[in-house]
């Protein structure tokens, strides 16, 4: 089996017929195992990139393969594959009418066709890894932020996928909450799981990636190891954007 | 006090004439029930056909960007059920329904001899216009990322709906439809143009038998809102009911 578990070919999304350029041609592959942070000005193209590799953004042109499938392919079933990529969203997105447990568990009992016992097993188990299993019953109304953000991470987690989406997860939290957030992501980074993060953690990014991808005008502008990227930067794209970032 | 005593003789004498001589109380009963009748199984209608347009309307608009990028049959059929169904909406509420019934009464159903079965018809089609606005509000109103999470895991469109948007788009619209109801009990009152025997109807027989207008009209008023302020109560409940298991 190829060694690469998603491979990005000359992706293009275009509005308004070709107006504006969210993505211009992007090409990445990601590996089995990998953490690739995506980090870019706003508005560089870096969540239209992370939405479009599960298909929430339809690209304008070009193949996405995932396992050696190409997705883009309209014959192709997605809700198959996308049982297989998790995803965590900026703002949690967990389902408003159901409690904790049931957000974690109504995707693999209806989708698996796992039991109800077995998959609530798993997320109990998951839960207590992220430090909310005394909160299973409670309704997403009723939990801060960070807390929503560690039980979006592992409802995706819930559904065992191959690789993790993960868009801004920290954006929209209080800073004291971002920590716990990404404790829990290194945690499953250091599991091996494949990782795709589009962050404006440069720390996280530091410390964790296994690449980084700086992204600008809808185009991959430069990628390498952080050090590369954060100590010997080539492009000056690059270098005007991280002497704007705190780092 | 000899002239209250008169008063009340004299209102005492009216209200024996009004519902007791010829047992004209029973009018009333029987307008009442029709009332209910025609409200009920009109909603009923309403509520069914309404949750297809409205399917109909928020699907083309959900789907519409991915539907076009990949072409096919599917997409033009939904985009004529949806043009169908803007034009069934705008029809239906340009015009007066009493003008409806009229149209259903004398011209589409005139074989049909049973008066309240023409007026359910002609009530519960219109219903259907309005509900399905609320119902299609009340889904567009519910935060895409709730879809995006649905989708996300692997769920389908109709999966996504029925789990996620769906139960919370029906609780957000249940002031409105509790409108919808209350005003269509009210909208029957018409249905004495076509001679049906309703509540008004009923009414309006006792004053033209007896020439005495106050009573009768101040008893149908005075049911009319009873029943409206019972209906409120009913809903109030469930709604109460239905928020209380979210937190």
């Amino acid at each position: 089996m190829n060694d690469n578990i998603i491979q990005v070919k000359g992706l293009k999304k275009h509005y308004f017929g070709g107006e504006v350029k969210a993505l211009d041609g992007v090409d990445i592959d990601i590996k089995r195992g990998e953490v690739v942070v995506i980090i870019g000005p706003s508005g560089s193209g870096k969540s239209t990139l992370l939405r479009s590799l599960n298909l929430l953004e339809l690209p304008t042109s070009g193949q996405i393969l995932f396992n050696d499938c190409d997705i883009t392919d309209r014959k192709v079933n997605i809700n198959i594959h996308r049982q297989k990529m998790g995803m965590v969203f900026q703002h949690f997105n967990l389902f408003n009418n159901m409690n904790i447990i049931k957000n974690m568990t109504i995707a693999p009992v209806q989708l698996l066709h796992k039991s109800k016992s077995e998959a609530n097993e798993k997320a109990m188990a998951l839960l207590k890894k992220v430090g909310l299993d005394d909160r299973a019953g409670a309704y997403p109304s009723q939990l801060s932020g960070g807390q929503k953000q560690r039980v979006a991470i592992v409802r995706a987690l819930c559904m065992e996928p191959e690789v993790m989406l993960f868009d801004e997860p920290t954006s929209a939290l209080d800073p004291e909450m971002v920590g716990e957030v990404l404790d829990v992501m290194k945690s499953l980074a250091r599991e091996g799981m494949t990782m795709v993060v589009v962050t404006h953690e440069m720390g996280f990014a530091k410390e964790v990636a296994d690449r980084v991808v700086f992204m600008d005008e809808g185009r991959i502008i430069e990628t390498g190891t952080p050090e590369k990227i954060f100590s010997s930067p080539q492009s000056p794209r690059l270098k005007d954007f991280l002497s704007k970032v705190l780092l | 006090m000899d002239a209250l005593t008169e008063m009340i003789l004299d209102l005492k004498d009216t209200f024996i004439l009004c519902f007791i001589d010829g047992d004209r109380w029973k009018w009333l009963v029987e307008g009442f029930v029709n009332s209910i009748v025609i409200t009920v199984f009109a909603i009923v209608i309403g509520l069914i056909f309404g949750v297809v347009l409205a399917a109909v309307r928020s699907s083309y608009d959900k789907n519409e960007e991915a539907l076009k990028l990949r072409g096919g049959i599917g997409y033009w059929a939904l985009k004529i059920a949806n043009a169908l169904s803007k034009i069934y909406i705008t029809v239906i509420r340009g015009i007066p329904v009493v003008v409806q019934l009229m149209i259903w009464y004398f011209v589409i159903l005139v074989s049909q001899k049973n008066d309240v079965i023409v007026a359910i018809v002609g009530f519960g089609f219109n219903s259907a216009a309005y509900v399905a606005e609320i119902f299609r509000g009340g889904i567009m109103s519910i935060d895409n990322g709730q879809f995006e999470a649905g989708r996300s895991l692997g769920f389908n469109y109709i999966q996504t709906m029925r789990n996620i948007v769906i139960p919370q788009a029906v609780k957000s619209t249940l002031p409105t439809l509790l409108n919808e109801v209350i005003a269509l009990l009210k909208e029957t009152s018409v249905a004495g143009y076509v001679g049906i025997m309703d509540l008004t109807k009923a009414g309006d027989l006792i004053r033209g038998r007896t020439f005495e207008a106050f009573m009768p009209l101040i008893a149908v008023a005075i049911i009319y809102l009873i029943t409206v302020v019972v209906l409120t109560h009913v809903f109030t409940t469930i709604e109460r009911r239905l928020r209380r298991s979210e937190r």
